[in-house]
């Protein structure tokens, strides 16, 4: 038996890309450290200024709560807004962008290529756009949510379409119906439940970035933050940060039971 | 009985998937009022053949024409227009499962109205249309379920919602592909029981496909037996020989079979 089994090494040297790929990761994860100039002293003084943030942050400070509430208030104007248009403009451009609900091969590319580049400029950078388009405050933050729910919602709403049983539409098709009457009188109400939920998410999403948005001024609680923290107003800023943590847990909390009740 | 001039008209139809010829040349025609059974193994291209006729599956060659209208090459308008007179039920019912059966039904008539589905939802249609759905739904005897989801309904239910609807688009020719091919035998008989009823108050023509060579004998006016992608038998049911219906299911009785043969020889 042991004669037999020592035919077959128990490790076998790697293949010479996957030595390459290895070497390649390792020199660029220490010169990524060495770049960050990563020590022990300034990891040290790092905790110190840490505990002096959390001190004077303690107590958080909410004399000013009127204007948290306020930009508060307008960090969810700008999410609930800029979601339900990114919504609704998902739906023609996942119908466009869909292998079963596309006209033809040029447009599907098209609409594919438009759901990828929103997807992959981040929010901040659509925002940092929208600042020099349209100026400060909301109506930017608005806009970047707008194009960061394409590239979440269309590209999820147009994936189901592509999963939809193709009986139902086959069924409507042969009884002499246009195509886009098919596609919503089959493949939008089987999609229904699953763009719901995709719907919910975009909005989670959007209050989460839409807090982040004020910070390179597009509207919202994100201006307060960061002009809390550049005048070093720490308690201000702890009271801000704990608002937004309550409205983003809230929201997570109401929208996956709402998930709950229409799956 | 029969009209001179056939409702449905078949001639040297071939589909292909791919490199794999499924119909090599189907000729026949289905008469006014005449209710015709097609048989044949699985595999034989029956299903193939409906869709065809229906365009939904493209032919190669040959034409298929609906009350005289070509349907193989028409373009997307008359193509739509001659569906809009062809009823089609399936095995699998292909009800929109979130949506009631009184829209379902309703969705009958999309393709004639103008604005298709902006006409025919239940918000929406005319009043004459939501009585003909419910008229429709009373005819399958399940009027009292016009607001249940197809999942709330058994399977045999669900293939009545699909004859209604059916029954709403007022065709003068119904395909049906193995109509009751996925319900038990009792649920299966009354369906076609149902159907063929209809069919015959209506004086529809009918071109049904089953599995069952003695239902094909008890509803069929004639019986069409499909072969390897060819047809093999068409006669009146009452002068059919049983051995020639049980030569569909022997030997290569698919295409692909056949195919091999020819290979092999080559």
């Amino acid at each position: 038996m042991s004669d037999q089994t020592s035919t077959i090494p128990r490790f076998r040297s790697p293949a010479p890309l996957a030595w390459i790929i290895a070497v390649g990761f390792l020199a660029f994860f220490l010169q990524g450290l060495w770049a960050a100039d990563m020590s022990l002293d300034r990891l040290q003084r790092g905790a110190v200024n840490l505990g002096r943030f959390l001190g004077q942050a303690m107590p958080p400070d909410f004399s000013n709560w009127y204007g948290i509430a306020d930009a508060m208030w307008e960090t969810l104007n700008i999410a609930i807004v800029g979601v339900t248009f990114g919504c609704f403009f998902s739906i023609p451009l996942a119908i466009l962008a869909a292998s079963n609900t596309s006209p033809n091969r040029v447009v599907r590319t098209i609409a594919r290529l438009v759901i990828a580049v929103s997807r992959t400029i981040p929010d901040l950078i659509w925002a940092l756009i929208f600042v020099v388009a349209v100026g400060l405050g909301p109506l930017a933050g608005i806009l970047a949510i707008i194009m960061d729910t394409i590239g979440f919602a269309a590209r999820f709403y147009s994936e189901r379409f592509e999963e939809v049983q193709k009986g139902p539409s086959e069924a409507l098709t042969s009884t002499g119906a246009a195509r886009l009457s098919v596609i919503m009188g089959a493949i939008l109400p089987e999609s229904f439940a699953s763009m719901t939920a995709t719907s919910l998410f975009s909005v989670e999403k959007a209050i989460r970035s839409a807090v982040t948005l004020g910070l390179v001024g597009a509207g919202g609680i994100g201006v307060e933050l960061s002009t809390a923290m550049r005048l070093f107003r720490y308690d201000d800023a702890a009271a801000i940060i704990l608002v937004v943590l309550v409205a983003v847990i809230g929201f997570e909390q109401l929208s996956s039971s709402i998930r709950k009740r229409v799956i | 009985m029969t009209d001179p001039a056939p409702v449905l008209d078949v001639s040297d139809l071939h589909v292909s998937y791919g490199d794999l010829a499924i119909l090599r040349g189907v000729t026949f025609s289905v008469g006014r009022g005449e209710g015709v059974v097609l048989l044949g193994a699985n595999g034989s291209g029956k299903s193939t053949l409906m869709r065809a006729i229906n365009g939904l599956a493209p032919a190669a060659s040959g034409q298929v024409s609906l009350d005289g209208v070509p349907i193989i090459g028409a373009r997307r308008a008359p193509l739509r227009k001659a569906r809009r007179r062809m009823g089609y039920v399936f095995q699998q019912f292909n009800l929109v499962p979130q949506l009631s059966a009184f829209q379902n039904v309703l969705f009958g008539v999309m393709g004639q109205r103008p604005l298709g589905i902006l006409n025919c939802l239940n918000s929406v249609a005319r009043g004459e249309d939501r009585e003909r759905a419910l008229d429709c739904l009373d005819r399958v005897g399940l009027a009292d379920r016009a607001q249940h989801r197809p999942t709330e309904l058994s399977g045999g239910q669900q293939q009545r919602v699909a004859i209604a609807r059916m029954l709403m688009q007022q065709p003068s020719l119904v395909v049906a592909d193995e109509p009751i091919a996925s319900l038990d035998p009792k649920a299966g008989r009354e369906v076609l029981d149902l159907l063929w009823r209809i069919v015959d108050d209506e004086g529809l023509s009918m071109l049904c496909t089953l599995h069952q060579l003695d239902l094909a004998q008890e509803y069929g006016d004639r019986v069409i037996g499909l072969k390897a992608g060819k047809v093999l038998i068409d006669a009146d049911t009452d002068s059919i020989d049983p051995a020639r219906l049980d030569a569909l299911y022997e030997g290569a009785s698919r295409p692909e079979d056949a195919t091999g043969a020819k290979t092999a020889a080559a």
